[in-house]
């Protein structure tokens, strides 16, 4: 594709690679033994799996009685967790689907890992409203299937089966997706295997062989898939928040919930890319794909997705005081001065103040300061959540029913649970498959590759209709 | 499904893209009749030249969607109105808005599904198919063009390894698949 560059425009493949170079660096970590650090994060992950089973099966067995909820309280870190995990399952979708629309170059060198970030964390959310059942075993009651109760259906006004819906499309639709685009390159992983490895991948990729007719179906289908997966990703966590916005209860009923929370899934999301893509690229060698130009670009977002957040907080405080309600204004009074203040103080600090460091160039570009404000913005949102569920519940009409919930071990250990079942899956993942899209960055290289834009450039003595028109300065 | 009988495949192999463009071109000015192109990734301006038209797919992406559409407001509609009429305390009995996010989730559902089972359906692609693979690094950097040539004669077949080499082909083979 001769075209010319704006010189404004980023290198995005550091290291003068060829599209050999391309694939051998992106399809290695699948062919090599795992290194030490791989096999101590796996472990360390698949004992925190370990406990999440145990505890499932004990609230299974026990009951909901083994958690903390209580009349008043009846929801707690497990709902606040389905949220925190679905927000974070949106970056994802975002970067592949919305940046695709917009062209966004930069997009290549994450797309792939998280698209499949996307889709381990739908998994981790999607086991709270499971196992909050209590009946795992009836938990297929939940979709409208013919049955011998009448038959009768689910409650369609509910937002609680909208949320079923929207999450089990969300989910099959993300997995589609990405496992559209993974084809080309599990079939450049197939091609260089042998034996039993190369029967696997047969298999997997489903005998793709790269025709260029293959190649633009593959790219409209990608290019719809996309279309439709925008809006999609939008309407999940607007129905998530519908959960919460639909009921009549003050501090939870309000209009601004389903853009609050798409701004702060987006957020929660990239904060979680960031944290996997630093660790990735520092473990697999990545970085001359995964470069500070892509870590630069995702902090930006974080620091508008975070500004929007912080601004939607300070709306609903607002909002509160200005629709002279008092039982609204009790209960923002109560989310930032009462007896979870600190929880509110701590996500006003984590998804507010601290992301505006982001404004600085140097801050956006250290690897370490990035790999730290991931981590508290992931807590921030964390936090937000439980401001959201537990504090508006604590104080209920009654005040006599007032209460207080902290979790129990069960409770925690579900939560650090799934943490484990994700990086599990993750860790696999990375093993399996090329985390960064090969098909994709082959496809950019000539436009953003160092050899061919940004000072470093040399003149590619081959062809001259792929001769980049460089800055001449 | 019949067994395909073999084909002998005449390939030559580019190192780049421009020079794929470039030969598909010269080759269709020469009226070759090119079995397929095989690239590692989207070569983007190969389609006009090979003379591929437009996928069709996302035509039947709205028609899948629409088919959604229907049936998830059909089926709410029936279920609530028709099989099992819920009396709630003066509510509508029909109460379309919030009918709205699953109609748009089936939609979205419908489109997808239906896509991609088609996409894989008409490139002939599902687990255990197995590839008919010309080389092992048309999936890493090289750009191919295939002949096929199970009923060429000598002649034909000289000609289009002129062709190879005059188009800048860094390799030339013949295979059966």
């Amino acid at each position: 594709m001769s075209q010319a560059v704006a010189p404004v425009r980023h290198v995005l493949i550091e290291g003068n690679k060829s599209y050999h170079n391309i694939t051998e660096d992106l399809s290695s970590p699948t062919e090599k033994a795992p290194s030490r650090e791989w096999i101590i994060a796996f472990s360390l992950a698949a004992a925190f799996l370990g406990l999440y089973v145990f505890a499932v099966c004990w609230t299974i067995w026990k009951g909901i009685g083994s958690w903390n909820l209580n009349r008043t309280i009846n929801w707690g870190w497990d709902i606040t967790n389905f949220v925190w995990w679905i927000g974070i399952g949106h970056a994802g979708t975002l970067i592949s689907a919305i940046l695709l629309i917009f062209r966004q170059r930069w997009r290549t060198g994450v797309n792939r890992a998280a698209e499949a970030m996307t889709i381990f964390a739908v998994i981790c959310a999607g086991q709270f409203p499971l196992i909050h059942m209590g009946r795992l075993w009836l938990g297929f009651f939940i979709f409208p299937f013919p049955n011998t109760r009448g038959p009768l259906w689910p409650n369609f006004n509910s937002p609680l089966l909208w949320d079923v819906f929207a999450i089990s499309t969300y989910f099959s639709v993300s997995l589609l997706f990405w496992y559209t685009g993974l084809v080309p390159d599990l079939a450049t992983v197939r091609d260089r295997a042998s034996g039993f490895r190369r029967k696997m991948y047969e298999i997997f990729s489903f005998g793709w062989t790269g025709s260029a007719k293959h190649w633009q179906r593959w790219e409209s289908l990608s290019l719809i898939l996309a279309g439709i997966s925008t809006p999609l990703v939008l309407s999940v966590h607007t129905i998530v928040s519908f959960d919460f916005a639909t009921s009549v209860i003050p501090g939870w009923h309000t209009t601004i919930f389903p853009p609050y929370f798409v701004a702060g899934a987006i957020f929660s999301g990239f904060a979680m890319v960031q944290t996997l893509m630093v660790i990735t690229r520092k473990v697999l060698k990545l970085e001359e794909y995964i470069t500070l130009n892509h870590i630069d670009s995702m902090n930006k977002v974080i620091v508008l997705t975070g500004t929007i957040v912080g601004v939607a907080y300070l709306t609903e405080l607002f909002i509160a005081w200005y629709s002279g309600y008092i039982y609204e204004q009790f209960a923002f009074y109560n989310r930032v001065f009462g007896i979870y203040w600190w929880a509110y103080f701590g996500m006003m600090f984590c998804n507010v103040v601290s992301p505006q460091l982001f404004w600085s160039r140097k801050i956006r570009r250290s690897i370490w300061w990035t790999f730290f404000l991931s981590i508290i913005v992931n807590i921030g949102m964390w936090f937000e959540r439980f401001v959201i569920i537990a504090t508006t519940l604590a104080r209920d009409y009654l005040p006599s029913s007032w209460s207080y919930y902290s979790p129990t071990w069960v409770e925690i250990s579900l939560f650090s649970g799934t943490i484990g079942l994700f990086f599990f899956l993750f860790l696999i993942f990375t093993r399996v498959a090329p985390v960064v899209a090969i098909a994709e960055v082959k496809h950019i290289l000539k436009v953003a590759g160092s050899q061919f834009i940004g000072k470093n450039a040399s003149s590619h003595g081959g062809h001259s209709s792929v001769q980049i028109k460089k800055e001449e300065n | 499904m019949a067994a395909v009988a073999t084909k002998k495949v005449l390939y030559g192999l580019y190192t780049d893209e421009e020079d794929l463009k470039t030969a598909v071109k010269s080759a269709k000015d020469a009226h070759l009749d090119i079995m397929d192109v095989l690239t590692p990734f989207p070569v983007h301006g190969l389609d006009p030249v090979l003379g591929l038209s437009e996928s069709r797919l996302h035509y039947l992406g709205f028609i899948y969607g629409a088919i959604g559409c229907l049936f998830g407001f059909g089926f709410m509609s029936w279920a609530v109105v028709s099989d099992w009429p819920i009396i709630f305390g003066g509510k509508p009995y029909w109460p379309i808005p919030s009918y709205i996010p699953i109609t748009f989730e089936m939609t979205v559902l419908f489109s997808a599904w239906g896509m991609t089972i088609t996409f894989y359906t008409i490139c002939g692609m599902w687990p255990g198919v197995k590839p008919k693979i010309l080389d092992n690094r048309i999936t890493d950097d090289k750009f191919c063009i295939a002949f096929d040539v199970s009923e060429s004669g000598k002649k034909d077949v000289d000609s289009l390894q002129a062709f190879f080499t005059k188009t800048g082909a860094a390799e030339v083979h013949e295979k059966e698949i």
